[in-house]
């Protein structure tokens, strides 16, 4: 099983994020940029079943900026054994949507087989959540969104996936489209010996132009605004105190 | 190594030959790419990035939640411990004919920058490794030395450098460890203090005299395995900070080694500590910016929350010029560590410039901790808030790997023979 796996570049989970003075986005000049999470789990579980013998090869793949080559190296020291860009000149890359990033995944699957394309189950920098739905119809593959385990079960996987009160377990032929929620797994860090090794790996760098992908923008983005600032609470003597104040305020019947 | 205080200054040493070539090796002419700038040296590479985002994760995930207990009761987790070898940082320049990653001292720094910010006992932990032991085997090893230590270095042998005696700290060479020689073997005998790692060591790199009649040319460094008979290691320190490294007495008592344990040449230790130790105090720099590092960020955010007489801590100007004097302090002695690992990366010689950041960082350090207690006030000297152990942790900077004063010397001799050599 030759696995894909799309890594998406995107602000750090950490950073304390801003927005822009004309609200049309985010501030990312010299802010810490990484894997997307979710893509990390995705890549995790790829490269665990390429260690039980279960997948013969794993391929992380990126669309963005040239900066994309970051995140890549750092999943070819997690364990990726090629990498492939999709290149954009950065001005494109804020406006790239979902749907481009499907397209160009779906002419790397055509260039070149694939069993199977593991994502993230979303991007913590958009939260748009499509990419893995749209390749799946783009490819007419069947999808397994959400996974929380995966089984490797010949030409089949198995698929936990955590639902509302319950799991929800399916079984999907191959080829398909998975995509990784949270409790997946824990994924490693990229060991300085890997890292080492990671340089020697063969990334391939494409231009979406090349490929013939088209990126031009289907959505506008009209105003990005920050969340209303928490105001600050009060403090009170004691519970009959409390409770006065809370029917002040109508948040108890009188 | 906590007294490797050593040395009376490399340059005594020396022949002053050598000083002028010293002098003259930083302006050797940099080797650039046609048409290319030099890079900034505070700009890292793509893999060095990586590293450093490791390093990061594993301070903050694993160390972090663990620093103020393994302060507390002076030992250093299990999972700290297997987590540093199982993420690449104890055996960093190892060649990978030797199981090692074949990366660079650059990216020793970086590591033990990284894990300072956190835990500056963990960084003092990997950087022994790294700085002195690793290199001194890779160096100087027999091929059947390097096959037996190196591959156990990168993946689960710690190596504890045992210099420093009750009469010998700044006096290094005054040691009185003595090995006898006995046919093929040497009787080693004597008592080293103040030996960081010694608590988790597999084996040692002993310095004692062969021949205490031709003084200091008479020292040579043994690998001695800890579980050699006549050895033990004593009672762990109480000490002011960096606790949860393990700073032990090692006993050697009438301890038996074959010839071959001798690495690199007989009666050549004195060279070996001194060289090893030069690259020892970029080490010790890289600590000590990230100790620095490492308390201002933990205190820059409490000056911008905080607020007395109606304003943030950080508006009043007594404080913010206080904020941007370490800040930029901070900046300088980082650039003069960078600086002084590229210089080594170089092949350059680095003695002056690893002795200035040595000392510069280790006064930045203490500085810097001691600003950020009086910042945080009441807060800052409880154990709730982390600076009170950093300023802890940031004296033994002036400590060990050549005390300040042992610096000075060093510097001031290079900068003596500079100038001769100019006349």
């Amino acid at each position: 099983m030759r696995v894909l796996v799309g890594v998406k570049r995107v602000v750090d989970y950490a950073v304390k994020v801003r927005v822009k003075p004309d609200k049309t986005g985010v501030i990312t000049e010299g802010v810490q940029h990484s894997i997307n999470p979710f893509d990390e789990i995705a890549l995790e579980e790829a490269v665990k079943l390429k260690e039980k013998k279960a997948a013969t090869e794993v391929v992380a793949f990126s669309m963005g900026g040239p900066k994309c080559q970051e995140v890549l190296r750092t999943a070819l020291a997690k364990g990726a054994d090629k990498a492939i860009h999709i290149e954009v000149p950065d001005a494109d890359a804020s406006k790239l949507e979902p749907l481009h990033v499907a397209r160009a995944l779906k002419k790397i699957i055509e260039n070149d087989k694939f069993d199977a394309v593991f994502l993230g189950k979303q991007a913590i920098d958009d939260d748009a959540n499509q990419t893995g739905s749209l390749i799946a119809g783009i490819l007419d593959w069947p999808q397994a969104l959400y996974a929380s385990k995966v089984e490797p079960d010949g030409k089949y996987l198995k698929v936990t996936r955590e639902i509302d009160g319950g799991l929800d377990t399916i079984k999907v032929s191959l080829p398909a489209v998975l995509s990784a929620d949270l409790r997946l797994n824990e994924p490693r860090y990229a060991t300085l010996p890997n890292i080492m090794k990671a340089k020697k790996k063969p990334l391939e760098k494409k231009s979406a132009k090349d490929l013939g992908i088209d990126v031009t923008p289907q959505t506008k983005v009209l105003e990005v605004s920050e969340p209303p600032v928490r105001q600050a609470g009060g403090f009170v003597d004691d519970v009959s105190a409390l409770i006065t104040k809370l029917k002040e305020k109508g948040f108890i019947k009188a | 190594m906590l007294s490797s205080s050593v040395l009376r200054s490399s340059s005594s040493l020396s022949s002053v030959r050598s000083l002028l070539t010293a002098a003259s090796a930083a302006s050797k002419p940099r080797h650039d790419v046609e048409g290319r700038a030099p890079p900034p040296l505070n700009q890292l590479s793509e893999h060095e990035l990586t590293l450093r985002d490791t390093v990061k994760r594993f301070s903050h995930d694993v160390i972090k939640p663990l620093v103020r207990s393994m302060d507390d009761s002076s030992t250093m987790h299990e999972s700290v411990l297997k987590g540093t070898f199982a993420n690449g940082f104890m055996g960093i320049e190892v060649p990978e004919k030797y199981q090692g990653p074949e990366s660079s001292f650059f990216d020793a720094v970086i590591v033990i920058e990284e894990l300072a910010k956190i835990d500056p006992s963990v960084s003092v932990f990997v950087d022994v490794q790294n700085t002195l032991v690793a290199p001194l085997i890779f160096t100087l090893g027999t091929e059947e030395q390097k096959q037996k230590y190196l591959p156990r270095i990168c993946h689960d042998w710690i190596g504890a450098f045992c210099l420093s005696e009750a009469g010998s700290g700044s006096d290094a060479f005054a040691l009185k460890t003595t090995a006898k020689k006995d046919g093929d073997d040497f009787v080693i005998n004597g008592g080293k203090l103040w030996i960081t790692n010694a608590g988790h060591a597999s084996f040692f790199l002993v310095f004692a005299n062969a021949e205490p009649e031709k003084g200091y040319r008479g020292i040579t460094c043994f690998l001695v395995d800890r579980n050699a008979e006549g050895v033990s290691v004593g009672k762990k320190e109480d000490k002011l900070g960096i606790r949860a490294s393990s700073t032990c007495p090692v006993n050697f008592d009438g301890v038996r080694v074959h010839k071959s344990a001798i690495l690199g040449e007989y009666g050549k230790g004195y060279k070996y500590a001194i060289e090893c130790l030069n690259a020892g105090r970029i080490g010790i720099g890289a600590q000590m910016i990230g100790l620095a590092q490492g308390c201002f960020d933990a205190s820059v955010p409490y000056l911008q929350e905080r607020k007395q007489f109606g304003s943030r801590l950080i508006d009043f100007q007594g404080m913010a010029f206080q904020v941007s004097e370490v800040g930029m302090e901070i900046e300088a002695a980082r650039m003069l560590v960078y600086n002084a690992a590229r210089m080594k990366e170089a092949g350059l010689s680095f003695v002056k410039e690893a002795a200035m950041a040595k000392l510069y960082s280790s006064i930045v350090a203490s500085k810097t901790t001691s600003k950020c207690v009086e910042w945080l006030g009441g807060v800052g000297f409880t154990k709730e808030f982390p600076v009170e152990k950093f300023y802890r942790d940031a004296k033994i900077g002036t400590i060990y790997e050549g005390t300040s004063n042992i610096q000075l010397n060093t510097i001031a001799k290079l900068i003596d023979a500079e100038y001769k050599a100019k006349a």
